[in-house]
């Protein structure tokens, strides 16, 4: 990219400003610190110059839309089509999240983005004792397909996708999708949204696990391949980082993590013969926001290039969609404070700048009252509102990658592309992504990283204001938070009885029957006949329940 | 014994606790996921441990907690010290110290302030 000669006399100039300028002011004024890291550890330089990318070929930085899509997966990035803003809601029963999302909507939000409760996510019926106290509460109940239909009811699913947040039983929640807009006369090809799906970061990071690892890699095959060959607008995976960051990870962790996780699936699916490039346009990602701005630009830009070059390199894809890494992204959780909560906006707005410059596809802000419940519709706006802030006051939209060139991003990206790369033959090395998981190596780099980042913020060498730096005392009841119906759980209770009583139970048994048949053979793809049950009204606690006599349950070995 | 209850897979925090306690000498059994109050008593009388620490960032606090009490209170744990963390609201922490928590340690909680609150609620404990 540079003329070596050109590049010889940067350094030069490099020497003698060292020896001559910053010496004689380092005498004057010493630096704060020793030595200046990235939240990943990565060192970093005082400046940057053309000397620090002097090997780096234009083309590995290339132009936005084209290989390897550095800069961004399409050519005019937010002039063309802004990020979709996909605020993520969810409580109570069907009929309440669908008032909050007629509220986002109502309030400018271009997506919507569904998060269940907790008995929902781990496949319980809310009237199972393990969903005790948890009905409704972190998210919405879903039970039936009766509970989809009130999710979204009156909002039409060929003009605004939806995103679902949900794991070890995403496949049934994809199956009540398919019979909601069967049942409304949708045509499926124009059904566009994401499930998330991405069980193997469950086992790493989030901890939402019903099945043993082969028999749950083979419920995302299944729903990978049908929706290849039934929803073409639709992402049937979001591969994700954001939850192995917030478990502790360091940004060069999570983007490889979940590259590790990604190659899993892709073998998985080429494994049952389905060609690559007829699955991978729609294969989505999910990474996180941090709060070291600059590393976490390069951190896009990096995994970009890593799944551009993997897609090609290892897998042989020839479309380009297969290879352009597409991607959600949610500012991060876990650096929000319960102390000086105010605070919270700011920090968001910054991570969301962060994911803007980087290229994101999709962003979730997250609301300033994330440390003490979930969030209220006045924290929602204000979230949403920072994202429209950024869309349409800062102009930071008008151009394509606009920090790409700059030395220091370049170098960075350059980095974090090499950390995760030598993490990846490391997995390899350790016999792929299953095996590792199986013996535990994730779940231990990111103990040991959670471990270090919390020793940190004791110490006061990683600042938290509010809380290790500038504290003030604590202003009891300055928030008016999100509070819980406690007759949801009842209420939903009763709707999951009503459904029981309307169905047909011979039907359903036959179905159970004919799934747990299924079960028992792996070749077979479980998408249709879970769309019948759920068509019949079976319950997701019934399915699983049925699938559990069949695969079990995995069993974890706690790592701390 | 470090504990979670409910279907709640927020470990983090339980896992640094966990680590920080066992670094400060103290000998620490961490149960791991998604336990019911039964599994998780009972393996603390089993254990004969001094404190309980449960985490609980799903807010089915005030489900669960009382169902812990009741159930060490069954057991005859009753020198058994229960501390709560995990994200729980400020007006929640009276409801559960009234409940019979020892302590309720919030988020933000410096590993070695944990450390020394733990410290400091065994050695105020009756003898046993």
């Amino acid at each position: 990219m540079f003329d070596p000669d050109a590049i010889e006399r940067i350094r030069m100039m490099r020497r003698d400003w060292e020896a001559n300028e910053l010496s004689q002011f380092l005498l004057r004024q010493p630096e704060s610190r020793s030595e200046y890291r990235t939240a990943s550890g990565l060192p970093v330089e005082r400046v940057y110059t053309p000397a620090d990318i002097a090997d780096t070929r234009f083309e590995e930085i290339g132009l936005p839309g084209g290989y390897p899509f550095t800069r961004g997966p399409y050519p005019t990035m937010y002039r063309g089509r802004l990020w979709t803003m996909r605020q993520i809601a969810g409580y109570g029963t069907g009929s309440d999240t669908n008032k909050r999302f007629r509220y986002l909507i109502g309030a400018g939000q271009t997506g919507l983005s569904v998060d269940f409760d907790m008995p929902t996510l781990m496949g319980y019926d809310s009237d199972d004792p393990k969903a005790l106290g948890e009905v409704g509460r972190e998210g919405v109940a879903v039970d039936t397909l009766d509970d989809v239909e009130a999710l979204f009811e009156g909002i039409d699913l060929e003009r605004i996708s939806v995103s679902m947040t949900i794991n070890p039983t995403a496949w049934i929640l994809l199956a009540m999708y398919v019979a909601l807009g069967e049942a409304r006369g949708n045509d499926p090809n124009r059904l566009s949204g994401t499930c998330q799906t991405d069980i193997l970061k469950e086992y790493v990071a989030q901890k939402e696990w019903i099945f043993p690892i082969r028999p749950s890699l083979r419920l995302v095959r299944d729903m990978i391949v049908y929706s290849a060959e039934h929803m073409a607008r639709y992402n049937p995976i979001n591969i994700s980082g954001y939850h192995i960051s917030e478990a502790g990870a360091t940004s060069v962790q999570e983007v490889a993590f979940t590259m590790a996780n990604a190659i899993a699936y892709v073998e998985e699916v080429t494994r049952a013969g389905v060609p690559v490039d007829r699955f991978a346009p729609r294969l989505a990602f999910y990474f996180i926001a941090q709060a070291d701005f600059f590393e976490e630009v390069a951190k896009f830009r990096a995994a970009r290039r890593t799944w551009a070059k993997l897609m090609k390199e290892r897998f042989g894809a020839t479309k380009a969609e297969s290879m352009r890494l597409r991607f959600h992204c949610q500012t991060a959780a876990a650096t929000l404070t319960k102390a000086q909560p105010m605070n919270n906006i700011v920090r968001t707005a910054l991570q969301a700048l962060s994911a803007v410059l980087g290229g994101a596809q999709s962003l979730h802000t997250n609301g300033l009252d994330e440390a003490y419940a979930i969030p209220s519709e006045l924290a929602m706006k204000i979230a949403l509102r920072t994202q429209q802030i950024l869309a349409d006051e800062t102009r930071v939209t008008s151009v394509a990658d606009p920090l790409g060139g700059s030395y220091y991003v370049e170098a960075l990206t350059n980095r974090i592309e090499a950390e995760v790369a030598a993490i990846l033959r490391k997995v390899d090395a350790l016999g792929g992504t299953v095996k590792a998981i199986e013996e535990g190596y994730f779940q231990r780099e990111i103990a040991d990283s959670a471990y270090e980042q919390a020793r940190r913020r004791a110490s006061g060498a990683e600042p938290v204001i509010g809380v290790n730096k500038f504290v003030e005392p604590p202003q009891p009841g300055a928030l008016e938070i999100h509070r819980v119906d406690p007759a949801v759980e009842a209420r939903q209770i009763a709707r999951l009885r009503a459904a029981r009583a309307a169905r047909d139970p011979a039907r359903v048994a036959a179905l159970l029957d004919r799934l747990a048949r299924e079960a028992a053979d792996p070749a077979v793809n479980l998408m249709p006949v879970t769309i019948e049950l759920v068509k019949a009204r079976a319950s997701m606690g019934e399915i699983v329940a049925r699938l559990r006599e069949v695969w079990g349950q995995y069993v974890e070995t706690p790592v701390f | 014994m470090i504990a979670k209850v409910g279907l709640d897979g927020h470990d983090r925090g339980a896992k640094v606790v966990a680590r920080s306690l066992r670094d400060a000498g103290m000998d620490v059994v961490y149960t791991g996921l998604h336990r019911t109050p039964e599994e998780v008593v009972a393996a603390a009388v089993q254990e004969d441990v001094d404190v309980l620490g449960v985490s609980l960032l799903s807010g089915a606090h005030l489900t669960l907690i009382p169902r812990v009490v009741e159930l060490m209170r069954e057991a005859h744990a009753g020198d058994m010290l229960l501390v709560v963390g995990g994200v729980i609201p400020d007006e929640d922490v009276p409801v559960l110290t009234a409940m019979g928590a020892a302590d309720v340690i919030l988020q933000d909680t410096p590993p070695e302030a944990v450390a020394r609150r733990v410290r400091e609620l065994v050695a105020a404990r009756q003898p046993r």
